[in-house]
């Protein structure tokens, strides 16, 4: 809206400085904001996680079957705040050494534990040679690093030479736990990370048998003899063994609930030690001499080298090869486990599956051991423990070593990782109450749920030389991708591929609502040979479980697949049913998702057979997949909602206790003096300071009776706005008060209804036409609409049809007889319009004069301000003349104007004053300059100019004396001449 | 000035009579309590474009995104298992996907429009005086602004889903509401959890409001208002992210925002979203309190 400041005094613009002082309490919040932040960060930064000591030692230990070979084992001490504290002894994964899990021994110390970080026999400094965990090297040497515990003065000892201890450790690390607390029950308690319970099993996996699987836990494999070799991990894992530089255990760190998947800095594609990506250790590269034997055999003993040599040449283990990976097996001693195990296991692991820590879990179960299984969203292909799994470890630790923190239980907890990727959060954990199948014969194990395949009898065949084979996984290819973001897991998920020709495909008809398929799934199938083609009297196949989508996107979950050799196939086409245990998986199947089973007969991961075979493979029985399901609820977070409800309701009962408050005490604001009742206006001792010490009104006192149109007069800034302003109830006035009809002006209070005002700008909904401006407002009194008087009001208006017309489209002149308009609506007793004829043209000013008599002439009262003299006079009854914000005069318009005196403009000044003097009833006469004033009374002014011509005075100008103008003028001129 | 008569007709005006003012000293008819009414206000402000627009994008949004989805299928940018698969899933999905989308910036931008903007835009206009000079008492005044605004915000984060899954619906079909974690909820459930997530966001977002409504009393210039409501918010977001303030920052009016999605599982947990509740409901009670004493106090000078 145009503003003239021409028109509007500029004592009311002066005060809204308020606008730049809050802009300046705004920057002043956020800066004091910033600085809170900053000064949290600060102090946080202070406040960080105790402090570790360590202790570089070197411990010298005799193993081998006679405890007479000396080995040095370098390991490194990390002793928390506080000692004696309980000891947990860290092994590292196969490649590592003590530098790679410093960052967990760390963590340990950090929790109170005495935490022992050392290098395996053959590994990092550590002298001694590779002999894959046997009881006879790794086992002694760990029985004697707890010799040594016991003897160090920060370890708490349960007895002499008796050290309170835990056991931790990733893979073969895992292992070594499993082993050491199966021979040595000084071992107190265990958590053994995605490791193995038969590596003969997990290296020659056959999950497929003629018999029946009896064991009803989730994951439970076929663990079947004669397995087929898993030829690419088992290289990486030897290769790691040759000489620093290799490595086999998982890199960065699996996606955990909560988080976002965040990328992982990996460092290229090079396969050196998974420690934390925080270490950013350079790759050590090159090859040592080997100390003894051929350099193909690296730091291995030569036991352990042959068997390899043997495996992956012929693709089969001899007895003797069985024999050592058993002994090299936790499954050798875990029934005799007595220390409360957490067995944590990865659901992305192609190395060792959810089947191995479900074999440790019921052997250790069967022998009355205490046992928890964990399943988080990583592995050998899907990253380390991230912090929640590492804590839940200490958490392990400290309930069992130090009997402090909550009781972990012996639960099942599993990770699930949604099929979308949104960037978000995609893991839950979910929690139940046990494992499944643990508890004897009693137990009715796992809910398994049948889900029916289809597909007829497929012949697949094997090439020769067992070439182009399927594609399943890649080694550690899922968590070297998922460092690289959501996409490229994505892509691991799609990796798998098969070959045409090779592969029998049996899908299931879409599931109507989501499956959330948890451990392995069981199907029977029949296998034949062709009679009249290849055969070799066995087939060796690979069975996979696809998740298939809607629009027939496949994703194979964990990359799995479940090697399973059947022997002994008749030539004739006689088949053999075998059940078929696939790798043990979480994942939610969605509804209108297919499950598809897919039997391949070569995969890249494996040495399958290289003869030519052909097989005929067909569902068998009903044919129904048998899909395992574990009901889970949420982990609690803890907290509960009952308090911050009962806040709320607390708040709300405040607000509500408040606003009453205010009720009650408005209720009693009415002042009124019954006297006044029908004087529409006094003003008394009215004044106004703003902030800054500005007196827009100062000390006003006037008094308005029925039917006048009073003129509140002034220059520009004056306080007449602000006058009317506090009129209205919209400022306060600072002392003084206003009465309208005897009661006292408040903001709000109800006489204010008696009032129809314009003040200075009008205000309209630029959006609505002038009618509907009109009617709004009306409506917002809530008065009835035949009170509103609504076309007189218009028709003072005058502007036509224009009033259909949106207010924005308007002129100045045309808002400003809306305006008027508006505040005649209800025709109020007291009509108050500030400077109403600005921007009217002439024929409308004189309209609006006439308007405004005859609406005083009905009894009502008008009040006009204005800083034209003329535009007063003309209009009004009375005047009020404002400067400065006081009064300067107050009175009846002719009264004040021309009170009978008159001015007389004349030659000679002297000779017309003793005239005038000398005439009856003539008063005081003044000359002044060329001009005389006198008081003539009631002698006509004719008369008076009649006798000055007969005096010889030469007379100019007759007029009256104007003093008001006078006193109008000068107050003008000052405000010019500022 | 060109526009309408202006014939020199003055109209006769009637001789004050009737009843005569009430006791109260108000003019004949006046009642506090029946000025301003809602239906007035509420005509007042949907008549106003800048409610017209907010609305009809907020039904548009969901048309925009399931376009979006339709035309954007390019399959060499759409990843297998992506966040278009996730929102496609199902109709409930779609609704749950524009939810989160709308939830952090959208959802504030409009409450902090319709509360920011209710009371500043009249001190713009000009119009306040003449309200508060019916006179309509400032308590009232600004309740039946806050309630008005109140109405028109629910109705925007209602319209949101309603559309959503309206469309979502005949897209996408009834299937089950699947989540990121993996979670699958029954579409019917999935649709009752859904409401139950729409009246978290709106108990949620009454620190917004509050907040708005304090500066819209606070300031004649609307833009000042909403923008700093939203300003505020994006502070609050911000701050929230640094994870070095640790605890500190449940403090944070923002810190619950997204707790409403903890109905998206297979048993809710309300923790948080009761946390979330009384952050909010305290918040907009300091802030609404603030209003409501600055504004009956302030000297109205626009």
């Amino acid at each position: 809206m145009p503003h003239d400041g021409a028109w509007s005094p500029t004592v009311d613009r002066v005060a809204p400085s308020p606008r730049s002082r809050r802009t300046l309490a705004l920057l002043a919040v956020v800066v004091v904001l910033a600085g809170v932040a900053g000064a949290v960060v600060w102090t946080r930064a202070d406040d960080g996680p105790p402090p570790v000591r360590t202790r570089d030692v070197r411990i010298d230990v005799a193993d081998g079957p006679g405890r007479d070979q000396p080995v040095q084992l370098d390991a490194t001490l990390h002793l928390p705040q506080r000692t004696p504290a309980p000891a947990v002894l860290v092994a590292h994964g196969f490649g590592g050494d003590k530098d790679a899990v410093a960052a967990d021994a760390r963590e340990l110390a950090e929790r109170g534990f005495v935490a022992l970080a050392y290098s395996a026999r053959g590994f990092g400094r550590s002298t001694g040679q590779i002999a894959l965990n046997s009881p006879d090297y790794e086992v002694a040497d760990a029985q004697q690093l707890l010799d040594w515990l016991s003897r160090q003065p920060e370890v708490t000892t349960d007895a002499p030479g008796d050290p309170r201890v835990g056991v931790t450790g990733g893979s073969y690390g895992g292992a070594l736990a499993l082993l050491l607390a199966g021979v040595d029950p000084r071992v107190d308690a265990i958590a053994p990370v995605i490791t193995y319970n038969d590596l003969g099993q997990a290296l020659l996996p056959n999950a497929g048998t003629t018999g029946k699987i009896t064991p009803r836990t989730p994951a439970a494999g076929a663990f079947s003899a004669d397995g087929v070799f898993k030829r690419n991990w088992a290289g990486l894992f030897f290769a790691a063994g040759l000489g620093p530089g290799g490595g086999a255990t998982p890199k960065g760190q699996a996606p955990e609930p909560g988080a976002a998947p965040t990328p992982s800095p990996t460092q290229g594609g090079q396969l050196d030690q998974g420690s934390r990506p925080d270490r950013g250790e350079a790759p050590r590269t090159g090859q040592p001499v080997p100390q003894q034997g051929p350099a193909t055999c690296g730091r291995f003993r030569p036991e352990v080298c042959q068997a390899y040599v043997e495996v992956t040449t012929t693709g089969r283990a001899s007895a003797a090869t069985v024999e050592l990976l058993r002994r090299s097996s936790p499954a050798s001693v875990t029934e005799r486990i007595k220390a409360p195990t957490l067995l944590v296991q990865g659901e992305q692991d192609t190395l060792f599956g959810l089947d191995q820590s479900d074999a440790t879990a019921r052997q250790i179960a069967a022998g009355g051991g205490t046992v928890k299984t964990v399943w988080y969203s990583g592995g050998h292909d899907g990253g380390n423990p991230g912090p929640s799994v590492r804590g839940q470890i200490a958490d392990w630790f400290a309930f069992h070593l130090k009997h402090t923190g909550p009781d972990p239980g012996t639960g099942f907890e599993y990770a699930v990782q949604g099929a979308f990727r949104s960037g978000g959060p995609t893991v839950r954990v979910a929690v139940a109450d046990r494992y499944p199948g643990l508890d004897g014969p009693d137990d009715q194990g796992v809910e398994r749920r049948p889900v029916a395949l289809r597909g007829p009898a497929q012949v697949v065949l094997n090439p020769p030389g067992g070439n182009p084979a399927s594609l399943s996984s890649l080694p550690g290819l899922g968590s070297r991708l998922s460092g690289a973001g959501s996409g490229a897991a994505a892509l691991a998920g799609g990796l798998a591929a098969d070959v045409p020709g090779q592969t029998a495909v049996f899908t299931s008809e879409p599931v109507d609502a989501q499956v959330l398929v948890t451990g392995s799934s069981r199907v029977r199938l029949r296998v034949s040979s062709v009679p009249g083609q290849p055969a070799t009297g066995e087939a060796v196949l690979f069975v996979k479980l696809y998740d298939v989508g809607p629009d027939g996107r496949r994703t194979l979950p964990g990359n799995a697949v479940a090697p399973v050799r059947v022997g002994g196939l008749p030539a004739d086409g006689t088949p053999v049913e075998v059940s078929v245990t696939l790798p043990g998986v979480v994942r939610p199947v969605e509804a209108g998702h297919r499950l598809q089973l897919a039997v391949t007969t070569t995969d890249q991961g494996y040495a399958g057979p290289t003869a030519p075979a052909v097989h005929r493979i067909e569902l068998a029985g009903d044919g129904q997949l048998s899909v395992p399901t574990v009901p889970g609820r949420r982990a609690a977070t803890g907290g509960t909602p009952a308090l911050p409800l009962l806040g709320v309701g607390i708040v709300l009962a405040v607000v509500a206790l408040v606003a009453l408050g205010v009720a009650v005490r408005r209720r009693h604001l009415d002042d009124v003096h019954e006297e006044l009742a029908d004087v529409p206006l006094v003003i008394r001792d009215l004044s106004k300071s703003y902030r800054g010490g500005l007196k827009a009104v100062d000390g006003l006192s006037f008094r308005v009776e029925r039917g006048q149109v009073l003129g509140l007069l002034g220059p520009n800034g004056a306080g007449k706005t602000t006058t009317l302003r506090m009129l209205m109830g919209l400022v306060r006035p600072s002392t003084g008060e206003i009465r309208v009809f005897g009661h006292r002006v408040l903001p709000g209070v109800p006489v204010l209804s008696r009032i129809g005002a314009f003040v200075e700008r009008t205000g309209f909904l630029p959006h609505l036409s002038g009618l509907d401006n009109l009617r709004l407002h009306w409506a917002a009194t809530g008065r009835p609409a035949e009170q509103a008087h609504a076309e007189e009001a218009l028709e003072i208006a005058g502007l036509g049809k224009a009033v259909h017309r949106r207010v924005g489209t308007y002129s100045q002149g045309m808002r400003q007889r809306l305006a008027i308009a508006q505040a005649m609506l209800g025709l109020p007793d007291l009509l108050v319009l500030d400077e109403p004829t600005n921007g009217l043209d002439p024929p409308q000013i004189h309209h609006m004069r006439e308007v405004l008599r005859r609406y005083a002439a009905t009894g009502r009262t008008v009040v006009v301000s204005s800083h034209l003299l003329a535009e007063v006079e003309q209009t009004c009854t009375h005047v009020v003349v404002m400067h400065h914000g006081r009064l300067v005069a107050v009175g009846e318009v002719g009264e004040i104007v021309d009170g009978g005196e008159v001015a007389f403009r004349v030659d000679d000044v002297e000779l017309a004053a003793d005239a005038l003097r000398g005439l009856p009833g003539v008063g005081a006469v003044t000359p002044d300059g060329q001009v005389v004033h006198a008081d003539l009374g009631v002698l006509p002014r004719s008369a008076a100019v009649a006798a000055l011509v007969a005096a010889g005075v030469a007379v100019d100008q007759v007029g009256p004396r104007r003093r008001l103008e006078d006193a109008f003028l000068q107050l003008v001129g000052e405000e010019a001449v500022e | 000035m060109s526009e309408g008569h202006t014939g020199h007709v003055v109209p006769e005006l009637p001789e004050p009579g009737g009843a005569g003012p009430n006791p109260d000293g108000s003019a004949e008819g006046y009642r506090a309590r029946h000025t301003l009414p809602l239906r007035v206000e509420l005509v007042r402000q949907l008549r106003r474009r800048r409610t017209q627009v907010t609305l009809g994008l907020l039904a548009a949004l969901p048309l925009l995104l399931l376009l979006a989805f339709e035309l954007g299928s390019d399959e060499r940018n759409r990843r297998s298992g992506g966040l278009v698969d996730l929102a496609t899933a199902s109709g409930a999905n779609f609704v749950s996907f524009a939810l989160f989308a709308s939830a952090s910036f959208l959802f504030v931008v409009v409450v902090a429009l319709f509360f920011g903007d209710t009371v500043a835009s009249e001190a713009s206009w000009s119009s306040l005086k003449y309200l508060l000079a019916i006179p309509v008492p400032r308590h009232r005044l600004l309740r039946q602004k806050a309630v008005v605004s109140g109405v028109l915000s629910l109705l925007a984060l209602v319209l949101l889903p309603l559309v959503s899954l309206g469309a979502g619906v005949l897209w996408y079909g009834t299937g089950e509401l699947v989540t990121p974690t993996g979670e699958a909820l029954p579409f019917g459930v999935a649709v009752l959890r859904l409401a139950v997530a729409v009246v978290y966001l709106a108990v949620h977002l009454s620190w917004v409001a509050g907040l708005a409504l304090l500066l819209s009393v606070s300031t004649d210039a609307p833009l000042g208002a909403v923008g700093g409501a939203v300003l505020a918010s994006i502070l609050s977001q911000i701050l929230d992210s640094i994870t070095a303030l640790g605890d500190l920052r449940v403090y944070l009016p923002t810190h619950y925002s997204f707790a409403w999605s903890d109905v998206l599982t297979s048993e809710v947990e309300w923790t948080d979203m009761a946390r979330g509740a009384f952050s909010a409901v305290a918040y907009s009670a300091v802030f609404l309190l603030l209003a409501g004493r600055r504004f009956a106090t302030k000297d109205i000078t626009s």
